[in-house]
């Protein structure tokens, strides 16, 4: 390959965790290295060109008027625009400011609020700008993360798998927890890429992967509560990494309409 | 219908045979047709297909895609696909160029019925790319005239410049098949006709509809609006034949992507006689 | 064959894992894990579950302790033998890049020689069911044939039954007439065991057993006669194949759509649903490559994914073409039906879906097919 993509990391609200993932890959991030250019990085070098990108991996969700401009300038030099993480795909776990006052945390959180200038909600990236492709997790899945460099080096479209986490945790033998201990799981309306690691250490999945492809999410809750689970329980594991993905954003709002628990 | 005895099915039917790019035409905006060699001289050999029936292309870490033959050389030893740009798979084909090397595994499906077609006058009807797993049908029908009655081939594309094999109508005509075609939208110059392929079913001459054989292949709507055409100009439902497009990943009926009510795609079809498929295509989602 | 029936004390049970072992086999029987009965790799009588049973009820089950002793007093669980003789992940085929191309294998290693201990009457019957599917058609799964083809079946006739059996319905038990090699019937003092076939008969012939008393086999008909009366759910297959294809517009679809999560259990857990894909597993340079084959479902999404988009774009399309796959077309592709009445699909529904429930609701206000002109 005579000229190697040029590839950019960049940061927005977020805990770093999903860039972190790329640097953890370690047996293949010399390979990357070797067929992509990086030129910006700032979690792995001080060393940074301007744009135009070939390639950007955007983590983090959208908290400040400076951030949605500097997306939108991101997106103009960027030809194939990657959210990576659950706070670039649905807002992440900052993103139940939404359903709280985020004035009143910023009082709470810092001794000198009035330096801190926020939007009241956090959202995903391409609440903001056109994304090409979205990485769902919290954190993403490394594995899948080099399926999706690697697609692209072949020039190819990345697909990442649709279907729930259900599918995965039977492809590895494991028994439904819900079914046999009565744990409420969101496996059935998550989608898959963790390989279904919490059901497989009898822990109910919390939806790290946000909503999986025409989910029914109501169903699921319906049956929950009718198997002893309060609303109190269920809303909270609906609302959490990807609280403010559209549908689990509704069905926390729909069982908040619907609380008896208080 | 035993697919067993359509092809040459290999003892593993996951094993792809190797194959190399002997020749691409550009064919329309965004079509062209692959020649494809089979390496594995032994392979070649003994590789035989019928027309209608596909390949598994299979470039691998990419993945396959199901793409119909639509002929071969003139010596026979070389295969050719007649393919659109859609997906990973034929974008990456479109990358390898003349001499590129991928896999193989076929051939598959059921083929069009060139024995019932025998003696009798044969409506090929196509609409876009439907026209390539067509042309080993027509070629063949071509080669042996005195086997067939009139062979008549009605087309409809999107454009003019979308008409597929369009350099060889004029040879087809000579040979004595009645080519119509039409497009959906004209564009400067063109005269020929403007609308919908199932009008040409109504207007077309049809002497003996009873004893006539429809071979269709289209997009579903209008293989549907093509076959009431043909029903309404009293061509028998068992003498219509249509080849229908699904998912197929296994290519042999293991894997039940590609089902379509009862029927495996892959394996009882792609080709199928139209009383076979009829209740299900009235069913939306099926 | 006159079927000799032989008597294996309780306590020589071992015995027949160790005959199987010392033949080559890798014994897999049932064992308690994450708290349900599954089928996984076992060496000694102690991974059995010994005492313990189950209840199941539509989306629960549950294990409970038994006021005996027997080693198969639980009916099926969330595992069926399909994870063996069509494994979850399996390698089909390898690629790896050369100077002139591409050299393409498929593997051919010798799989596993399984020994399947406690197969029950349902089960025997959807092996059966996928033998049709993988073996008799005109490409035959060289991944399934080799694993079956070496595979010893262990019968075990059940002598109780979940609130989610209806193998009665479907003709396939709950006694195992037919298709194992061996089969025991449990009793309080031990196993009336039977040879069905060569293979069997040549293992049993070395088990310290003895000639039944009239009391052993009176007490295995005992228990076996018990689970065809515990059996209480039924389901009506009169003409059940035309009942669903001329009742595809049915509004029960769109009721049951409302329910399914369509998240792929049902089609997981039953023994004979066969959906896969194959996925292409690469290393970075493309190099090297696996074709992995994964279970797959007709509830996924993407399943019937085409050109320009997937076909089946709702929970409603997708529900009824597996209902209708399993007890209508099945009897197309394969002139059999593919439920075997284990109730596993019921049980394992996160929500409790029970297809002998659906099709009584499509049975009770069907459509009457229009006469074809």
């Amino acid at each position: 390959m005579s000229v190697r993509p040029r590839l950019g990391v960049f940061k927005f609200a977020s805990c770093d965790g999903c860039q972190l993932s790329l640097l953890s890959v370690e047996d293949e991030l010399l390979e990357i290295a070797a067929r992509l250019e990086i030129v910006y990085f700032l979690e792995a070098s001080s060393h940074y060109e301007p744009g135009p990108y070939d390639v950007a991996l955007v983590e983090g969700s959208i908290t400040t008027r400076e951030d949605e401009q500097r997306i939108r300038e991101i997106r103009e030099q960027t030809r194939f625009l990657i959210t990576i993480g659950a706070c670039a795909t649905a807002g992440g776990i900052q993103a139940l400011r939404n359903w709280a006052d985020c004035d009143e945390f910023v009082r709470a959180v810092y001794p000198s609020p009035q330096y801190i200038s926020t939007l009241s909600t956090s959202t995903a990236i391409a609440d903001h700008v056109p994304v090409d492709f979205e990485l769902r997790g919290c954190p993403i899945n490394t594995r899948q993360l080099i399926e999706v460099i690697s697609s692209l080096l072949k020039g190819c479209r990345p697909r990442t798998p649709v279907h729930s986490v259900c599918l995965d945790c039977k492809r590895r033998g494991n028994v439904c927890i819900t079914v046999a201990q009565g744990i409420p799981c969101m496996g059935p309306i998550t989608q898959s890429g963790c390989g279904a690691l919490c059901p497989t250490y009898d822990r109910g999945c919390y939806g790290c992967y946000g909503p999986a492809r025409q989910p029914n999410p109501q169903s699921l809750t319906d049956q929950l509560v009718s198997q002893g689970a309060s609303t109190k329980e269920l809303i909270p594991l609906l609302r959490n990494f990807n609280s403010n993905a559209p549908e689990f954003r509704r069905e926390s709002d729909r069982l908040e309409g619907h609380r008896t628990d208080e | 219908m035993n697919p067993a005895s359509c092809g040459t099915p290999a003892a593993n039917p996951w094993l792809a045979f190797p194959v190399q790019i002997t020749g691409i035409t550009d064919e329309t905006p965004g079509v062209s047709t692959y020649e494809l060699q089979l390496t594995d001289a032994e392979v070649a050999r003994n590789y035989r297909f019928q027309p209608g029936q596909f390949n598994m292309l299979y470039l691998p870490g990419v993945g396959e895609a199901a793409i119909s033959l639509s002929g071969q050389s003139e010596s026979g030893d070389r295969l050719r696909h007649t393919v659109r740009l859609a997906g990973n798979v034929t974008h990456s084909l479109a990358g390898l160029g003349v001499g590129g090397r991928f896999g193989l595994r076929g051939p598959f499906g059921t083929p069009w019925p060139m024995e019932e077609c025998r003696g009798r006058d044969v409506v090929a009807v196509a609409g876009g790319l439907g026209l390539a797993p067509l042309r080993p049908a027509i070629d063949a029908i071509l080669n042996a005239p005195d086997e067939y009655g009139q062979l008549t081939i009605l087309y409809g594309a999107r454009t003019p410049e979308h008409l597929l094999f369009e350099q060889v109508y004029p040879d087809w005509r000579q040979n004595g098949a009645v080519v119509n075609v039409t497009v959906d939208r004209s564009l400067p110059g063109w005269q020929g006709h403007v609308g919908v392929v199932p009008l040409l079913v109504d207007r077309m001459q049809l002497p003996d509809p009873e004893n006539t054989v429809f071979l269709i292949c289209g997009p579903d709507v209008m293989m549907k609006y093509t076959v009431s055409s043909a029903l309404n100009r009293g061509v028998p439902a068992e003498r219509i034949w249509i080849n229908m497009e699904r998912n197929m990943n296994c290519a042999v009926g293991l894997c039940g992507h590609c089902q379509y009510g009862p029927e495996f795609i892959c394996k009882d079809g792609p080709v199928l006689r139209y009383d076979r498929v009829q209740p299900m295509l009235r069913v939306e989602d099926l | 064959m006159d079927r000799q029936e032989r008597f294996l004390e309780t306590d020589r049970l071992q015995t027949l894992i160790d005959v199987l072992t010392d033949a080559g086999y890798q014994v897999v029987g049932p064992t308690i894990e994450q708290e349900a009965i599954i089928y996984d790799e076992i060496t000694s009588v102690d991974d059995l579950p010994r005492g313990w049973t189950e209840t199941q009820e539509p989306g629960q089950y549950r294990l409970q302790q038994r006021d005996d002793e027997a080693y198969f007093g639980y009916t099926v669980g969330p595992h069926s033998w399909k994870q063996f003789l069509f494994p979850p992940v399996a390698t089909v085929a390898t690629a790896e890049r050369t100077d002139s191309g591409w050299e393409m294998r498929t593997p051919d290693e010798p799989p596993p020689q399984y020994a399947f201990l406690g197969v029950r009457a349902c089960e025997i019957a959807a092996i059966e069911v996928q033998d049709r599917t993988f073996l008799h058609g005109p490409y035959v799964d060289p991944i399934y044939r080799d694993r079956r083809d070496r595979a010893l079946i262990i019968a075990v006739n059940c002598t109780q039954a979940a609130s989610t059996c209806f193998c009665t319905s479907m003709n396939t038990g709950p006694r195992c007439r037919s298709g194992f090699d061996l089969a025991l019937t449990e009793t309080a003092d031990g196993f009336v065991v039977e040879a069905g076939s060569d293979a069997g008969g040549r293992i049993l012939e070395q088990l310290p057993t003895r000639e039944p008393e009239a009391t052993d086999l009176t007490a295995a008909e005992t228990a076996r006669q018990q689970a065809v009366d515990q059996i209480t759910r039924r389901m009506d297959t009169t003409d059940i194949r035309n009942l669903l294809l001329d009742n595809l517009q049915h509004p029960r679809w769109d009721e049951v759509a409302t329910r399914c999560l369509s998240c792929t259990n049902c089609t997981m857990v039953c023994p004979t649903c066969f959906c896969s894909s194959v996925k292409e597993v690469s290393d970075l340079k493309g190099d090297e490559i696996t074709r992995e084959r994964q279970w797959d479902s007709c509830f996924n999404f993407d399943f019937s994914y085409m050109n320009g988009g997937v076909v089946r774009n709702d929970i409603r399309s997708r529900y009824r073409q597996w209902l209708t796959h399993k007890l209508a077309s099945w009897h197309d592709q394969f002139d059999v039906s593919g439920c075997v009445g284990c109730g596993r699909c019921i049980s394992w529904c996160p929500v409790g879906i029970d297809l002998t429930e659906e099709v009584a609701a499509i049975r009770a206000d069907a459509h009457q097919p229009e006469e074809q002109p």
